[in-house]
């Protein structure tokens, strides 16, 4: 909008990605959310145990949590220089209005709605045709083209999962907040969803930010990795540094052993 | 049988009715959905005439409408003739009295939609009508329903106010309560026995029609479980979960 796109960044593949830039310090009851940084990677993700606040986090990035500014809770996110939020400058941009999509655990499918509804959904700006275009094209990428005219309650799991994945990147958000959504699908369809959403966030420009208790996901992904415990930062790094110890414990438990001195194991 | 107090008690109840869902349905979002720190105190100040006397609140708005107020001289003014004592004054009247019935099944069938679509709602940028309009409403139409039909009967059954406000004008104020109280004071018992069974009869059918179109929506498989209104679980988790913010915070 107004603000001017200044906040660029060159990751190492040369393709620019937007700066997520945050300062935030939140109170929700007992637990204390604090946590200043930028992710400036086209895809982060933020590891750590339940309870470490990854949730808030995302929902205080897609202005769902709403912190009334005092002296000891305050929110700032810039996207790309522009402010989403500021809560001392009392600015908060709704949120439909910040380009922003989260998919959570719960793919939350609208009960009444068709597929093709659901996800057409937040495409009311679009003209008719356009949007049936658009959710077609939306359904195809996350396979479920078949799904279309169900209801939300004949759909398995993974498949209303997969539904509300496409109903949040429908809209061409430029920031794509993920909190565990791949979670009710196995393995092998988890890793080819993930694979083909790492495409499709590489060619729209959109930024991911992915939250997982899962470190061979965030490990997979390849992509930088932010350590989040008890409400704050411990590390952010390239998924290898931060997450040496996870991908030790993982490897060991697939029966690799590292010795010192030996080859790593290349996985 | 008086079938001009009959043929002015229907058409108050459903100009109340209309008025009253009108006004109820976009209060009960906000209190469902706001975040203001004055929503406690709104949400009692719309259950006030629930537990208020009738002859109370009759009372009151008869001082506020007669041409004892500026008020009501004011209006008195610009409509010719004064509130209290008019069709016009038993709506105003009704409207209030009857209040709580249309919002408290609102509330209830709003908030037990869960949180969670709303949040997804307005993530996929709906505004506070299209949350009203696509989600909450469709999936508390049973509430809606019944904050319908609980709204017409109570207008219907009043009394109270009705008298203290409306008096006795056949054809203005004159509703089939008034008409019941005064056959009972004549002791024509049999002309009051025909009245009460009419007021009886319909408020039967009404609550058997709630209760037959409950049934049959949620039979039908539309979504049994936003119609049916039993998943309250998803404004108690709030208070307390990770999300607190929405219903439970706000409060706090």
């Amino acid at each position: 909008m107004g603000a001017g796109k200044t906040g660029k960044a060159r990751t190492e593949a040369g393709a620019e990605a937007a700066v997520l830039e945050m300062a935030l310090h939140v109170r929700r009851g007992g637990f204390h959310l604090d946590i200043e940084c930028s992710f400036a990677s086209s895809w982060t993700v933020i590891f750590g145990p339940s309870g470490a606040g990854k949730s808030t986090l995302l929902r205080v990035l897609a202005g769902l949590e709403l912190a009334e500014s005092s002296r000891r809770q305050s929110v700032r996110v810039t996207l790309d220089g522009e402010t989403l939020t500021d809560s001392a400058g009392r600015i908060g941009l709704k949120p439909g209005h910040r380009k922003t999509s989260l998919v959570s655990q719960q793919p939350a499918l609208f009960p009444h709605l068709s597929v093709e509804a659901n996800v057409g959904y937040g495409l009311k700006a679009l003209d008719r045709p356009a949007r049936l275009r658009r959710v077609a094209e939306m359904l195809e990428l996350v396979d479920g083209s078949g799904l279309k005219d169900r209801r939300p309650a004949d759909l398995s799991g993974g498949e209303a999962q997969r539904i509300a994945l496409a109903r949040a990147l429908a809209p061409r958000p430029r920031l794509l907040l993920l909190d565990e959504p791949l979670s009710a699908l196995d393995g092998v369809a988890s890793d080819a969803l993930l694979l083909c959403l790492q495409g499709w966030a590489r060619e729209s420009r959109t930024q991911v930010v992915m939250a997982t208790h899962d470190a061979s996901d965030a490990l997979a992904s390849g992509a930088e990795v932010a350590l989040l415990h008890d409400g704050r930062m411990a590390a952010l790094g390239p998924a290898a540094e931060v997450l040496a110890a996870e991908r030790v414990r993982l490897l060991s438990r697939l029966g690799f052993v590292e010795k010192p001195g030996a080859p790593k194991p290349t996985i | 049988m008086d079938w001009q107090a009959l043929a002015l008690t229907l058409k108050l109840a459903t100009v109340t009715t209309a008025i009253l869902l009108a006004v109820a349905v976009p209060l009960a979002a906000w209190l469902v959905l706001g975040r203001s720190r004055w929503l406690a105190a709104v949400e009692a100040l719309a259950a006030l005439p629930l537990v208020l006397p009738p002859t109370v609140l009759g009372f009151f708005l008869l001082v506020l409408l007669g041409t004892r107020t500026a008020l009501g001289r004011g209006i008195a003014g610009l409509l010719g003739h004064p509130l209290a004592f008019s069709f016009a004054g038993l709506v105003v009247g009704s409207v209030i009295y009857s209040l709580p019935f249309a919002v408290q099944p609102l509330v209830a069938g709003f908030a037990a939609v869960d949180p969670a679509l709303v949040d997804a709602g307005r993530l996929l940028g709906a505004g506070p009508v299209r949350l009203i309009t696509s989600l909450l409403l469709p999936l508390a139409r049973r509430s809606l329903v019944a904050a319908a039909v609980l709204t017409f009967l109570h207008t219907m059954g009043e009394f109270g106010v009705v008298l203290m406000l409306g008096g006795d004008i056949p054809g203005a104020t004159r509703t089939l309560s008034i008409v019941l109280y005064n056959q009972v004071e004549n002791f024509d018992y049999a002309a009051a026995n025909r009245t009460a069974a009419i007021l009886l009869g319909l408020s039967a059918a009404a609550l058997a029609a709630i209760y037959f179109s409950g049934r049959g929506l949620s039979r039908r498989g539309l979504s049994g479980r936003g119609l049916s209104g039993q998943r309250t679980n998803g404004r108690g988790q709030n208070g307390q979960g990770q999300d607190g913010s929405r219903r439970g915070g706000s409060r706090a």
